[in-house]
């Protein structure tokens, strides 16, 4: 069948200089680990030269979980485009939602009101914590603890209860909207958080106890996976796996956005660059996505979640009913959507993995012309053939599970 | 050779496989519900009363499922392995005594298989036989990870075997016999693992490594080499590794309580026969609880540190304890083996602490 475009033949040549000398003259073993392979995290696949056990070289082949996500989203309106967001990286997706909302409100100048704006830090942080629950569980299950598997899933689902409190959906949720969130949080949204910060920090305890003075976790962990800090900058490395190496860059730090200012925080960073500091770091992160949890909760402010500019916010139900504007707003907010002003504009979160980015280029209309999104684990997917050389199959497993990828975040 | 005694083989030998092929499959049952409890879940519940019909519903789908051949494969090797690694699982209990002699019918029976007079060495030479099981099924599969775990599991064997055979040697020289159930009756007193608390740790170990179970499963070792020299098997023959795998750890926890734990000795036993298959049962069942447990908490061992393990901090250990027990039988201070015994792990236990940290400042 003859294809309307040409699609371009790779011959062996071309890719020869993946691999050494050596595996062409057939004395290294090349093993294809992946795309199905239970410690790859979904479907990378990573093309291994082995020497016995030993990794010569390491060629991770992205691109099997590509979902045209960004493509699709020229195709439809600002409001309706943020649903796929969920989808990029579904251990994060309020994140995801969250940057995307704030590089939107940007290029149409929309104020988000106080309320809102904290509801979203403290959803934002407990869907880090759930994130970093997923990471604890399945980079321990990597180096066979499989019990912390379970007790971290345990926990994560307290976290998915309440976001299904909050928008109906346990993952993807779409709560936040340019301009606020969808609507105010029920009245039992604050005891649902307390729960949450009476319980974790005994629950984070707990799982230290299991692992971080466990000498069999040591060995596996310790001088695994080393990046020096300036290797890690040059390969654009972010989040907790750069802050594992010694730089102290969080986006909440540095280039605050929705009020996290306001907050008493620190940034936990280790020196050593390795699997346990990173595992070190993380722990420390969930403790700290605590403490601002409870501040933004003590503090959180009365008042609307929305914005009260109807050409970018739908009306409430109530006033549709009785006012035919509002019903007007309404209709056209979901047929045509609003008109975003010509220009493009980048806006970065600070996701459990890194550095999360969405750039929008827009031609003036009510579609985005171009969105571009810059994912942490696609760039730190990239340094590791870097720290796998020279180490064994089962520290590759432990360094995969440590940097944190997530296959829809990578392909998008 | 007279007719009853062929008879009585026949029916020990008989109710010995029947009893190990059900504890085999009762074994997946209680470590499913085991680890179940461990992680906070709830386990296998639906077939039968409290799940008590799962096995049987594992085995008949296992039974007849497809057995799929690759096309790779060497065939008779590939069908051999598995049948190489079940049969020494089997036959490793044989020496294992359940209890005393008794009195059936006027005729004195013993209550073990054969009560060979090397009971220990034929354990060990049977037990290893498994391994060739492991490392041609790796090698038939023609399967690139197959083969490595097929590697792995004989760069285990050679590292844990030493220390487990002298931990068997400590066992040998402080009962002066290797008849298995002269080994039971030297704990008449005291039971071996008082006398000899680390060579039970270290053999617990050896143990753990020689079932490729716990922090030692590198063979298979599911996130590393996704299921290792198991990768290409289906059907029955996959169940035959796990049946060998899973006998083995009754057959090897039988063994245990045998040479450390009193074997079927226990309170009243000179009394009452009956109780000795009973003390039996319930030693085993803790060590094997023990065993899950163990599975449930720890991450597993990269296969080098093994070797390291195996080599350097098993080996030397085992050999002291058994300079040390010999040392206390000729001094005829029995007093000293506990003591220094636990002084030598001590020792150990110190350099592995060493060398973690020697790793934690070098990284």
């Amino acid at each position: 069948m003859a294809t309307p475009y040409a699609l371009p033949e790779v011959t062996l040549d071309q890719i020869k200089h993946l691999v050494s000398q050596r595996a062409l003259d057939g004395e290294t073993v090349l093993l294809n680990m992946g795309p199905q392979h239970p410690s790859t995290h979904g479907v990378l696949r990573l093309l291994l030269e082995l020497d016995g056990e030993t990794i010569i070289t390491c060629v991770p082949d992205v691109g099997f979980l590509h979902t045209g996500i960004e493509k699709n989203m020229e195709s439809k309106t600002y409001l309706k485009a943020e649903v796929m967001t969920d989808r990029l990286d579904y251990l994060n997706t309020v994140g995801n939602n969250f940057a995307y909302c704030l590089a939107v409100e940007k290029m149409i100048n929309v104020d988000v009101p106080p309320r809102a704006q904290a509801i979203r830090v403290i959803l934002a942080e407990l869907q880090r914590i759930a994130s970093h629950l997923i990471w604890l569980a399945t980079s321990s299950l990597d180096v066979a603890a499989m019990s912390v598997f379970l007790y971290a899933f345990r926990e994560r689902e307290i976290i998915l209860d309440i976001l299904e409190l909050v928008s109906g959906q346990r993952m993807m949720t779409t709560y936040i909207r340019p301009g606020g969130l969808w609507r105010d949080v029920p009245v039992e949204f604050d005891d649902a958080v307390r729960n949450v910060l009476n319980t974790f920090p005994k629950r984070i305890d707990e799982y230290e106890a299991l692992l971080t003075k466990n000498p069999l976790f040591l060995d596996r962990t310790l001088g695994i996976g080393k990046m020096t800090a300036e290797e890690a900058i040059q390969w654009g490395v972010t989040g907790s796996t750069l802050r594992g190496s010694g730089p102290d860059w969080d986006l909440r730090k540095k280039r605050p956005y929705s009020g996290y200012e306001q907050y008493d925080f620190e940034v936990p960073t280790e020196t050593e660059g390795d699997v346990y500091a990173r595992y070190l770091v993380r722990i420390k992160e969930m403790r700290e996505s605590l403490k601002i949890i409870e501040q933004a909760l003590n503090k959180l402010p009365l008042g609307p979640v929305r914005s009260n500019d109807r050409k970018i916010v739908p009306p409430p139900r109530s006033e549709i009913g009785t006012s035919m504007e509002s019903l007007i707003h309404h209709f056209k907010l979901w047929t045509d959507g609003f008109d975003v002003p010509k220009g493009s504009l980048y806006a970065a979160v600070e996701s459990p993995r890194g550095e999360l980015g969405v750039f929008i280029e827009s031609d003036g209309g009510p579609k985005p012309y171009r969105v571009h999104w810059r994912t942490p684990s696609y760039n730190n997917l990239e340094a590791l053939p870097d720290m796998t050389e020279g180490l064994l199959i089962a520290d590759l497993v432990a360094i995969i599970g440590s940097i944190d990828i997530v296959l829809g975040d990578v392909d998008r | 050779m007279d007719s009853a005694l062929f008879w009585e083989m026949v029916i020990k030998s008989l109710i010995l496989i029947l009893v190990l092929l059900t504890g085999f499959a009762y074994l997946t049952y209680y470590e499913r519900r085991g680890l179940a409890r461990i992680q906070s879940r709830v386990g296998p519940n639906r077939a039968g009363p409290a799940g008590l019909l799962q096995p049987v519903a594992d085995a008949v789908k296992l039974i007849f499922k497809e057995e799929f051949i690759p096309g790779q494969a060497y065939r008779l090797v590939f069908i051999l392995a598995p049948i190489i690694t079940v049969v020494p699982a089997i036959l490793i209990t044989a020496t294992v005594p359940w209890g005393g002699i008794v009195t059936i019918g006027g005729r004195e029976v013993m209550l073990s298989i054969a009560d060979v007079n090397v009971g220990v060495l034929y354990i060990m030479s049977v037990a290893s036989i498994a391994v060739y099981g492991i490392v041609l099924g790796g090698w038939a599969s023609n399967n690139k990870y197959a083969m490595m775990g097929g590697l792995r599991s004989t760069a285990q064997m050679v590292s844990y075997e030493l220390a487990m055979g002298l931990s068997f040697v400590g066992v040998i020289l402080l009962a002066n016999s290797m008849r298995m159930s002269e080994i039971v009756e030297a704990q008449r007193g005291l039971w071996f693992v008082f006398l000899q608390p680390v060579g039970a740790v270290v053999f617990f170990f050896a143990t753990l490594a020689e079932l490729n179970r716990g922090p030692f499963d590198m063979p298979e070792a599911e996130q590393e080499l996704s299921a290792g020299f198991n990768v290409e098997y289906s059907g029955m023959k996959f169940a035959l590794f796990f049946m060998a795998e899973y006998t083995k750890m009754v057959s090897m926890s039988a063994i245990i309580a045998t040479l450390f734990w009193g074997g079927y000795r226990g309170p009243g036993i000179d009394v009452y026969w009956w109780l000795g298959p009973i003390y039996m049962f319930v030693k085993i069942v803790i060590i094997l609880g023990l065993m899950i447990w163990v599975r449930a908490s720890w991450p597993r061992i990269r296969y080098d540190r093994l070797m390291d393990l195996g080599w350097k901090i098993l080996l030397p250990l085992a050999l002291a304890l058994v300079f040390i027990a010999a040392t206390g039988i000729l001094l005829e201070m029995m007093w000293l083996v506990p003591l220094l015994s636990i002084g030598a792990g001590a020792i150990a236990v110190h350099t592995i602490n060493l060398s973690l940290r020697r790793k934690a400042n070098a990284r």
